[in-house]
Parts: structure tokens; sequence; C-alpha cells
């Protein structure tokens, strides 16, 4: 049983159709990359699949918990470090407020953000934010997580901080489904690689395939990336 | 008559200003944000009904209010109201008045919120009233903090208008002892009274806004 899985999913804003006739599938310990230019449908793709849009037909099979990571964090600027991990599981899960607390002092630690627990988050790089946004993300215990262009916001050296911690996510075989711009990085770490363009998907496998695919679309996309790296 | 004679007099109708000032920001800043859902409303008849109300309670006079609340019993209705009425009136008609000010200062204070933080409390499961009271209207508060402290200096102002049904706050206090003594003294004495009201007012928002800088 896949962990989670979008059959025939077709989302339209007004005349304009965003996603025509999408399936895909997520098994557990997977990480997959969607991947593909801008307006292709990938951050429509993955607010359908978290639930921040409803397709306008299809089906969306949940397998478990699901946790979303945004491009510009989203953090809740009223509330401490801490109070921004902790609150949902305790208000939302109501966990122990003890658990919660050890658990995301762990994740803290694991995030490099020691010593941060009651800091707000203007007071933090973008790089520290999107940290604490994962961790918030992973406090709830999802069984799978989704970011949406998780490195969009920040500049080329804290895109590497960020793109350091999914890795280590990724060895700890957490699930992940990663909308992304940063193709290396796509490259080393998915199991599946998906390229969408124009609201379809045009390859799918895995990244050595897509990523070699004597595709014409794929290879002009590939062709703009050139030259760039992110620093991993 | 003498200065410490005017000063008790104006005093004690200082204090029935105070506590129309009092009694409306302990009604109205509620009721504005009960109006003020009415007002953002899925449901469109709501959000008409809440809007015509708004619109009428900013567009004419709250002096004419204030009258219609207290001779709107009898002329209407017949009903005899007791003097103590005076007072209720003008609570009842400062109220809805100030709640239609406040409602829509809400409301731009919540529609300013970016929808990542409704987006982010989403798919973190809390639900509507959770999303409100913990995400939201923090982060508003801070938001209206100086739009409200306007209305609230215009209040202190406003209290003088309880003159138009003779109650006897500070104003009608002053404007009864000038006449009585042909003198302006009362009326600089007043001046001074609600000078110092609103500099305390002002000082004690500020403070409110500072006590919320400890984020952005």
């Amino acid at each position: 049983m896949s962990l989670f899985e979008m059959n025939h999913i077709r989302k339209s804003f007004g005349e304009l159709e965003v996603l025509k006739d999408i399936s895909l599938k997520v098994e557990p310990g997977d990480v997959l990359s969607i991947i593909g230019p801008s307006g292709s449908g990938k951050s429509t793709l993955l607010r359908c699949a978290t639930g921040l849009e409803t397709p306008d037909s299809g089906e969306i099979i949940k397998n478990g918990a699901v946790g979303l990571v945004f491009q510009n964090f989203n953090l809740f600027p009223h509330h401490s470090v801490m109070k921004n991990i902790t609150l949902a599981p305790i208000k939302v899960q109501k966990r122990h407020k003890d658990e919660v607390y050890r658990q995301a002092r762990e994740l803290l630690a694991k995030m490099g953000l020691t010593g941060k627990e009651d800091a707000y988050p203007y007071q933090l790089s973008g790089g520290q934010q999107q940290r604490v946004s994962i961790a918030r993300a992973l406090c709830m215990n999802p069984d799978i997580l989704f970011f949406d262009e998780p490195t969009s916001a920040l500049d080329p050296e804290l895109t590497g901080e960020i793109l350091k911690v999914i890795r280590a996510l990724a060895q700890e075989h957490i699930t992940m489904v990663i909308v992304t711009h940063e193709m290396a990085f796509a490259r080393a770490i998915s199991d599946h690689v998906i390229f969408m363009d124009n609201g379809v998907v045009v390859l799918e496998g895995d990244p050595e395939y897509v990523f070699n695919a004597e595709h014409s679309r794929m290879q002009e996309f590939l062709g703009k990336y050139d030259g760039q790296s992110a620093g991993i | 008559m003498n200065l410490s004679v005017m000063l008790s007099q104006l005093g004690s109708g200082f204090l029935v200003s105070v506590e129309i000032f009092a009694v409306t920001l302990l009604f109205s800043l509620p009721l504005g944000l009960l109006i003020c859902f009415g007002r953002m409303s899925r449901f469109t008849i709501v959000r008409l009904l809440f809007s015509a109300y708004i619109s009428i309670m900013r567009g004419t006079p709250l002096m004419l209010q204030l009258m219609v609340v207290y001779y709107g019993p009898y002329y209407l209705f017949r009903i005899k109201v007791p003097m103590s009425y005076r007072l209720i009136a003008v609570f009842i008609a400062f109220s809805i008045n100030y709640a239609a000010y406040f409602a829509e200062i809400y409301r731009a204070g919540i529609e300013s919120i970016p929808i990542g933080q409704y987006e982010a409390a989403h798919i973190l499961g809390y639900n509507r009233v959770q999303t409100f009271f913990r995400i939201i209207f923090p982060q508003m508060v801070k938001r209206v903090i100086p739009p409200v402290t306007n209305e609230v200096i215009t209040l202190v102002k406003d209290t003088s208008l309880a003159f138009a049904i003779t109650v006897t706050e500070m104003f009608t206090k002053a404007k009864q002892i000038a006449s009585s003594q042909a003198s302006m003294v009362p009326f600089v004495v007043a001046a001074i009274f609600y000078y110092i009201f609103n500099l305390i007012v002002a000082l004690a928002m500020n403070r409110s806004e500072k006590a919320l800088n400890y984020y952005r």
C-alpha cells in the first residue's frame, strides 16, 4: 500500500487549466522531487496534495499525516521558536507538554538551533527561520513531509544550509516530496524525479533516467541551469 | 464661587465623563469584534446587513444617534423612561457608535495578516476558532493599536456630547457654572481636565504598543 497517491487530478483557475490529469504515488521512505519551469503547476500540485487547494476532479489517498514546509516559512511572528514548534502538537494533537518539549529540543539540536528556543522569528536569518519551520513540521510526526521550494527565498549560502538538513532527513528515510529548482540537489538525493511542464507530467522515473533523458523540453529546461550550482 | 468649589463641581462631572468613557470602551471594543465578524461573514446577506449598520453609524452624527436612543422609546412606543435612563442612553448610543468604528479598524487589521499565516495554521491542524484566537487575533491587536488610539482619544472628547441630553458630565457642569458666574474659567479648567485625561490615555496606549514590540 502506498503512503500517498494522487489519481487523475485536475485543477483549473478560471480558464487556465493548471493541472491536467496528474497521477503520482509515494511509497514509505521515498524521496520524490518535482522539478519543472515556473508556472508548470508544481506548486499547485503540492497545494492540492496538502489540502490547501481542492482539486476539481480526481482522488487523493492519504495513508498518514501530512506536513508542509513553505517557501517563505510562514512562521508565527508572535510566537517564540519553541512555541512555534510545540503549540500545535500540544493544542491540536493533545500530546503531553513535557514529551513535546523534549522532542522540540531534539529537533532544534538536529537543526543546529540549540540556544534559539526563546528567540522570535524576526531575530533569525532566513536559513534559521526555514530550519525552525522544518522542525515545526517534523514535531507533528508527519508520515510524509512536503517541501514547497524550500530554498527559493534564500541566498546561495543559506540554501546550502537547508539542503544539508533535507539531505540528513533523507538519510533517516523520512518520506519527502520536494518541489525544487535545485537540480543537482534533486538529482543527488531523490529516489524518484517528476518533471512537470504545462500542467502535465512529462517525465518520471529515477533521477539518472530523468536527467539524462533525450527529451527536448527536459534538456532545454536543464540547459538554463548549466553553470549554476547550489553548493551541494 | 471660589476655585475649590468650582473644582469639586467640575470634578464630580469629570467622574461621570470617565464613567461614560470606560463603559463605552468596555462594551464597544468586544462589540466591534462581533460586528467585524458579521461584516466579514461568508453569507452575503449578513455581510450586507452589517455593512449597512456600519455605514449608518459612521454616516450620521453621534449627537443625533444619542437623541434617537434617548427619545426613541417615548416618541416611538410611548414608553415612559426614568431619569436614570439618560446615562444608560449615553452608554448605548456611544457603544453602538464606537463599535462600528472599531469593527472597521479590526477588519483592516485582520485583512492585513498574510494568507500564509492561515495556511500554516491549517496545515498544523488548527480549526477556524483556534486559528483566529491563537494566530490571527494576537497579530491583529498589535496592528490596530495606533488607529484604536485615535478613536479612544476622540472618545474622551466625545463624552462631552452627553451634554445634549443634559447628563451632568464635565462639559455640562462647565457650561452651567460658566453661565451662572459669567466666567471663562470653568471652560479653561474643563479643557485642562480633558487634555490631561487624553495625555494619560495616549501614554497608556503608547505603553501597550511598546509592550507588543517584543516581536515584529
